[in-house]
């Protein structure tokens, strides 16, 4: 095992890419979406973008002051284009 | 509860009953962070579990044949807007619960849509939160949490949960749906307890 720090390398590889060319494979019902097909509701306290087909949250991102948190909640790979 | 005397008129508004950072508003926005569930009152169920593997379950008939209250209150969002004087009519939490063996200190609310969030049992007693299915006189709309939604007005209206399809009582608190992601534990308007910072 490795501390954090070891996560340098494959993190910057994971935060330079465009977000919206990804890709996600439900766990849930295994439907193929771009993120731009996700449906968000974003007039609550914070994001929720959810499967276009079963409902399944892909992911939340909710904005409090001078922090942004990101949450997968239940699963699912984000899939980016890579050389 | 009840009608506030503070309140200053038709267009006025009593700011006193306006917690920090809020503003007053005539609408009642929906907010929502999923489609909202179609929940037939045919297959409504309201079930109270503890911890010692007790419950209880009502069907929607049975709901409706416990005592009733109807209730007048002020709502606060966290994004900020209040609106005074809703009214609205369901079953006390404290007959809901009044059976119940436990001696849990947290309620965990479970929906339909799977929305949850986390109250403690003392924030729930004593008359001060209801399982609503009316609103202004009419059932409950869908938009609004219908067919029955958990009314906790004295915390911030995310603990209110809409779709509301039972609670379940636990020693150990378990962070729901948007105190997972950074909003406050509790939720106490007066305190203005928005995240997890304050
Ligand atoms: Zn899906």
């Amino acid at each position: 095992m490795r501390d954090g720090n070891a996560l340098a390398g494959p993190l910057s590889d994971l935060f330079l890419p465009d977000p919206t060319t990804a890709w996600r494979l439900c766990p849930g019902c295994g439907t193929d979406a771009a993120l731009a097909a996700l449906h968000v509701y974003d007039q609550g306290p914070a994001a929720v973008a959810r499967c276009p087909r079963c409902s399944e949250i892909a992911f939340r991102v909710a904005r409090h002051p001078g922090q942004l948190w990101f949450d997968f909640g239940r699963g699912g790979a984000l899939r980016f284009p890579a050389s | 509860m009840s009608l506030s005397p503070g309140f200053s008129g038709r267009r006025g508004f009593d700011t006193s009953r306006l917690p920090p950072g809020q503003y007053p508003t005539y609408d009642f926005p929906v907010l929502s962070a999923g489609p909202t569930p179609e929940v037939d009152t045919a297959d409504w169920e309201f079930t109270v579990a503890s911890e010692t593997g007790w419950r209880a379950t009502w069907t929607w008939e049975q709901f409706l044949a416990l005592p009733q209250q109807d209730v007048t209150t002020d709502l606060h969002c966290v994004t900020r807007w209040s609106k005074f004087d809703t009214r609205w009519r369901g079953v006390s939490l404290d007959v809901l619960l009044a059976d119940a063996e436990t001696a849990a200190d947290f309620v965990i609310a479970h929906c339909h849509g799977g929305y949850t969030t986390n109250l403690p049992l003392e924030d729930v007693l004593d008359g001060r939160a209801w399982v609503v299915h009316a609103y202004d006189g009419f059932p409950l709309s869908p938009e609004h949490g219908g067919p029955a939604r958990l009314l906790v007005p004295h915390l911030y209206l995310w603990k209110s949960a809409k779709w509301v399809r039972g609670l379940t009582l636990s020693p150990v608190d378990e962070p729901g749906f948007w105190e997972a992601a950074g909003y406050h534990n509790h939720g106490d308007p007066w305190r203005e307890q928005r995240t997890w910072q304050d």
